[in-house]
């Protein structure tokens, strides 16, 4: 219970602390409204009968948006946290480790529903995006984003540990997250992109989400041309779990308080 | 000297290993309720080292060490009840954060059952007027009165500061000192390290001397390096010319000169060694 109320409440501060720091704000929450905007002006195409590649790209930005707000949000600022001390002096209070997650985890959430609210608007406004309709839809959208940012919360603070400092995580984490991007689906068409790249994407996570996310954002006839020939929405629910419980294994048995 | 003596930590045989190196060779202490204790050490001589263990960041190799009647390497709920009681300002912290004085003062109350009041904390650590500051833009300075009042607003019993007062001015160190003269007075027991023989002399009921993991000697600023027998040195003004002796009967030297002068000795001075001479001359000897 007081895990909870201190989880909470360091969520409120880690919120307040966020929208303070304009690099993270304009890097983290408005990266991806700038990058939509980017792509949506220059591929003004069609990629088939009804879908424009903004629509596709939209999708793929809101699958991204997880990552971003979790994966690399996280794996980038704890290293820096450890660093600087604000880790060791946490350690030093009568506050449980899991508080800190909660507070982190509570972050992630607040992030991540400003930035889907953003790019949703952003994009039915300006690229034509089409808002889904059908409850059967935004259950799945639902569940995409609850499973989606608890995977990628818990593998933020897993691979938290890798950078050996806090200058040199964003280094470290970035070219990883737009790797993964460009096999993933986000910035071209997936079922375009050479097979070994493709099965190498469907490693991690984040080609499922986009995958997951063109489910909910696209036509249902669009489900041919994805290359399992369907949307494939229960193998994202698998893989996407083993990837939330590996995550949850590592951050709890790896996660260091400083650098000892 | 406090009077109590039950022991608020209490040091057997503590040994620190990096590898081959013993960062702490065979420390025993024993620090009492409601006294201030300072550990005097060059760098690297293990002081940080023994008060990280002490306040439970690193294990320890050999030995045993028990604070407020606790072994500060358990974890858990356990660790967390007795880190209630204790507070910590740690050596050096850089973390810019985007909250303020009071935000942040006020934010780390929370987490104790039994915190202070915020706003008297600001006031005692001297930061009112920076209180809606944001921490980042604090001077070095008034940074780590930022981290004492962090230290402090969990009423601990027991309150670890290692280095202090680096980059206070005169006065925030004499404010500093009146402070923790205050803290003793409500029962706190204080372990600080410092750089500062002034500081210890101002503040410590007892002062410990670590060099290379190993305490030569434990004893009370007056007394330390047999501080009170050591020779003092007198000066004064004869044939236009400063005339010096040392001698350790100092009075019997004065009431020779004092004749000779038929009273009054003119620019006398008579010079004690200071705490920093002893302990210069305690660590030359132990290097």
């Amino acid at each position: 219970m007081k895990t909870l109320k201190l989880g909470l409440l360091r969520g409120r501060m880690e919120v307040k602390v966020f929208m303070r720091g304009r690099e993270s704000v304009v890097f983290t929450l408005l990266f991806p409204v700038i990058l939509l905007f980017i792509f949506g002006s220059v591929f003004q195409n069609t990629i088939a009968p009804g879908v424009t590649f903004s629509q596709y790209f939209v999708a793929g930005m809101i699958a991204s948006g997880l990552v971003n707000t979790g994966f690399q949000q996280l794996a980038i600022t704890i290293p820096m946290e450890r660093e600087f001390g604000t880790l060791k002096r946490l350690r030093g209070r009568p506050i449980s480790v899991s508080a800190y997650f909660i507070g982190k985890a509570y972050l992630v959430t607040i992030l991540m529903i400003l930035q889907t609210a953003l790019l949703l608007g952003f994009g039915a406004a300006f690229f034509g995006l089409d808002i889904p309709t059908t409850s059967g839809k935004w259950i799945t959208f639902t569940w995409l984003i609850l499973l989606g940012s608890a995977c990628s919360t818990v593998l933020g603070i897993a691979f938290s540990v890798v950078p050996k400092s806090g200058r040199g995580a964003s280094a470290i984490v970035s070219p990883i997250v737009i790797i993964l991007q460009f096999f993933s689906g986000v910035f071209f068409v997936f079922s375009e992109l050479p097979v070994w790249m493709q099965q190498f994407a469907a490693l991690f996570p984040l080609k499922w989400l986009t995958q997951g996310m063109r489910s909910v954002f696209l036509p249902e006839s669009f489900a041919t041309q994805e290359v399992a020939g369907n949307w494939e929405l229960g193998r994202t629910a698998i893989i996407l779990t083993l990837w939330l419980i590996i995550g949850l294994i590592f951050s709890i048995k790896t996660f260091k308080w400083s650098e000892e | 000297m406090s009077t109590n003596t039950k022991p608020a930590i209490e040091i057997t045989g503590l040994i620190k290993r990096y590898g081959q190196k013993a960062a702490v060779d065979g420390i025993d202490l024993t620090v009492y309720q409601g006294e201030i204790f300072a550990l005097l050490g060059p760098n690297g001589a293990g002081k940080t080292t023994t008060v990280e263990i002490l306040e439970g960041f690193r294990n320890l190799t050999g030995g045993k060490v028990s604070v407020l009647d606790f072994d500060p390497a358990t974890k858990g709920e356990a660790g967390r009840k007795w880190r209630n009681k204790i507070g910590i300002v740690l050596q050096s912290t850089t973390d810019a954060a985007d909250l303020s004085v009071q935000e942040t003062v006020e934010h780390f109350s929370h987490y104790y059952e039994n915190p202070r009041n915020v706003d008297e904390v600001i006031d005692e650590v001297g930061l009112r007027e920076k209180a809606k500051e944001l921490a980042r833009n604090l001077s070095g300075g008034q940074r780590r009165r930022l981290d004492v009042a962090l230290g402090i607003i969990g009423s601990p019993e027991l309150l670890f500061l290692d280095e202090p007062t680096t980059g206070f001015d005169p006065e925030a160190r004499r404010a500093f000192w009146d402070l923790l003269n205050k803290l003793r007075s409500e029962g706190t027991t204080i372990f600080l390290t410092t750089h500062y023989l002034d500081e210890a002399e101002a503040l410590a009921d007892r002062v410990g001397v670590i060099t290379a993991g190993k305490i030569i000697e434990i004893a009370t600023p007056a007394t330390l390096g047999d501080r009170g027998n050591a020779p003092a040195r007198i000066t004064w003004l004869e044939n236009d010319q400063m005339q010096e002796l040392e001698t350790s009967e100092p009075t019997a030297e004065l009431k020779k000169l004092s004749a000779r002068f038929n009273g009054e000795i003119p620019q006398l001075q008579v010079i004690r060694p200071n705490l920093e001479d002893i302990y210069l001359r305690m660590i030359g000897e132990n290097r």
